[in-house]
């Protein structure tokens, strides 16, 4: 038994435990409860008191993917017979599908926004890291802090003249224009938790590679890219949670064409303010995919979040 | 051995590029790989602090295009300082700062204490308590008003069913007294685990030896607390304070999902305020001046702050 006296007794670590149990639990209550509200009927996701037990339903989906136009009674009558259980949800509330909603698109926005900018970010940032670790670059700590201060300034601050200038440059609400912004503000992060990555990796291997006639390029990414892999990896999730998060500049700089899921999900409640159901299926599906990454990759998660400061 | 590498790149590459790239030199390659970095920071985040700068000295409306742009000198930074609202949105940040920062540290540093007994499954615990501040605010305080409407919302319900007052009586987010602690309250729901992550680290960090080598001196559990965990865990601790300080001074999705920065003006903070002159007043100039004196004020608070925090490592 390897009992040391300064490890916890038994009794200690019950109690322990049971007080960090229960406050997972209580931490988990507002998830738990987006996930429940997603499969409620809008009637039973505002009753009181809050109902804990329900017959579980797929109207919040259904409404979450498509836009509803109301029918009267007669014209209900007539119609067809439901040719999907969609359609028989939607019809129960007097109403016909007019076609699909518009989270779709503003969810494959996040996508295509999150990915490239992660790309891009990761894609230049592993180039700099590498820079900053093997060679000496002039002001190399300037630059450095440099670079994570831009981390500093608040979003709201930056994106007066990005609002300016996208404007001029044709790239509001673009895109390209969003993936830009993003890199900015993650390639921050990503030189910084890379630099001390590729910091851990010998320089004797690169330097056996180029005694035996390797190129600095080559010596780059046969021998030092794959021995970053773990951390370019886990520095490429961080970005993509940021990109994936992100509201202010989205929420100021995109209204349409390239709109994310952030600012999206809040308006899906509708005028009446009642449809919270299908708001929690939103969240639901646009939260999911995080958590899932949090729980696969929770050995990495340290270093990301405090920029690099807190090594293991 | 030595030639193999070398033929295989001179017949893949037609022989002027391959001299060329054979002939870069270190210093060549160390500015193409840093270059394109620098530039995108240079176009994305150096020219448009810059820009602000210049238009803070200016009475631009950016929903008027085509009108002269005067210069106006000081003018915008002095109004600011003289303008009551920006001083109430200070307050309000001051407040939502202090609280949370306080919360955090206290609830974030326990638990990193009781995870560190190491009892059975507290690996999957931890991944658990974190779960919150890896997902989206915006998304994430837009359904916390949902949890906070006076009758049906959960949140109001819980607190009735343990104090016997009426759901229905108090308005979390519609009431001047209790909106700026529903913010607090989110925001300490959301972030803690960031403190309790790096105190984890901090507890984590101190040897055993130290303190086996207390237990020899026979000192009590309690000053083993005072004059090992503390001082020990202190620099992560102040690191967690700083992280969440600037992110807070900053602090825009969660309080303007949640509360919009009313109701009045209770929970206006400084990033609420400036997105209200900015973009829904569009005084552009004056907003820029605001931008500049927010962004100094991180700036200077966070560096005086690691000067203090150096001093501490070093200790």
């Amino acid at each position: 038994m390897s009992h040391s006296i300064t490890d916890a007794t038994l009794r200690q670590k019950t109690i322990a435990g049971t007080l960090v149990i229960l406050y997972a639990s209580i931490t988990m209550v507002p998830l738990l409860w987006i996930f429940m509200t997603g499969f409620k009927t809008p009637p039973d996701s505002i009753s009181y008191p809050p109902k804990i037990v329900y017959q579980p339903s797929l109207e919040g989906y259904v409404n979450l993917f498509t836009t509803r136009t109301r029918v009267s009674p007669e014209k209900l009558a007539e119609l067809p017979p439901p040719k999907n259980f969609a359609e028989e949800i939607v019809r129960n509330r007097e109403m016909v599908i007019a076609g699909p909603s518009k989270f779709g698109e503003r969810f494959l926005n996040s996508i295509i926004i999150g990915f490239g900018s992660t790309f891009l970010s990761i894609f230049l940032g592993t180039l700099a890291a590498y820079a900053f670790s093997r060679f000496s670059i002039p002001l190399a700590d300037d630059l450095l802090f440099f670079i994570l201060s831009t981390r500093m300034m608040p979003p709201i601050a930056v994106a007066i003249p990005i609002f300016l200038m996208y404007r001029q440059l044709g790239l509001s609400d673009t895109h390209l224009g969003m993936i830009l912004l993003y890199t900015a503000v993650n390639i921050s992060l990503a030189v910084w938790l890379l630099k001390g990555f590729i910091d851990e990796i010998p320089r004797e291997y690169e330097e056996a590679a180029l005694i035996d006639g390797y190129t600095r390029f080559q010596a780059f990414y046969k021998v030092v890219l794959p021995q970053a892999a773990t951390g370019i990896a886990s520095t490429a999730i961080f970005c993509l949670i940021f990109a994936w998060n992100e509201y202010a500049f989205a929420v100021l700089l995109t209204s349409g064409t390239a709109q994310t899921a952030p600012p999206f999900i809040p308006t899906i409640i509708g005028v009446g303010g009642l449809d919270w159901p299908a708001v929690a299926a939103g969240a639901t599906l646009f939260l999911l995919p995080v958590m899932i990454f949090t729980v696969m990759l929770r050995k990495h998660l340290l270093r990301g979040i405090t920029f690099g400061a807190v090594r293991k | 051995m030595i030639e193999k590498p070398l033929n295989r790149l001179a017949q893949a590459t037609p022989t002027p590029i391959a001299r060329r790239v054979k002939g870069l030199s270190d210093r060549a390659i160390a500015w193409i790989f840093v270059g394109p970095t620098i530039f995108l920071l240079l176009v994305i985040n150096i020219f448009p602090l810059i820009w602000t700068i210049n238009l803070s000295f200016t009475n631009f409306k950016a929903n008027r295009i085509g009108r002269e742009i005067e210069y106006i000198g000081l003018r915008n930074y002095e109004r600011i300082l003289g303008d009551s609202d920006i001083w109430l949105s200070m307050q309000a940040t001051a407040h939502f700062l202090f609280w949370t920062l306080f919360l955090q540290v206290i609830i974030g540093f326990t638990l990193a204490w009781l995870i560190n007994r190491k009892f059975r499954g507290n690996d999957l615990w931890t991944t658990i308590i974190v779960l919150p501040m890896m997902l989206s605010p915006a998304v994430v305080g837009n359904f916390w008003t949902f949890l906070y409407q006076p009758q049906i919302g959960l949140f109001n319900y819980v607190v009735a069913f343990f104090t016997g007052a009426d759901p229905s009586s108090f308005e979390m987010l519609g009431s001047v007294n209790l909106a700026p602690w529903a913010i607090v309250i989110v925001d300490t729901w959301m972030w803690t685990p960031f403190v309790m992550l790096i105190c984890l680290a901090g507890l984590r960090s101190i040897p055993n030896y130290i303190y086996e080598a207390a237990e020899v001196d026979r000192a009590s559990k309690l000053r083993q607390f005072f004059t090992i965990t503390i001082p020990m865990v202190l620099p992560f601790l102040m690191l967690a304070i700083l992280f969440r300080g600037i992110e807070n001074f900053k602090m825009f999705d969660l309080v303007v999902q949640l509360t919009g920065g009313g109701p009045g003006s209770t929970t206006e903070l400084a990033s609420i305020n400036l997105k209200r002159e900015a973009f829904e007043k569009w005084r552009t100039g004056y907003s820029s001046a605001f931008a500049i004196i927010l962004f100094v004020t991180v700036f200077g608070l966070a560096s005086i702050y690691v000067k203090a925090l150096n001093k501490v490592k070093e200790r």
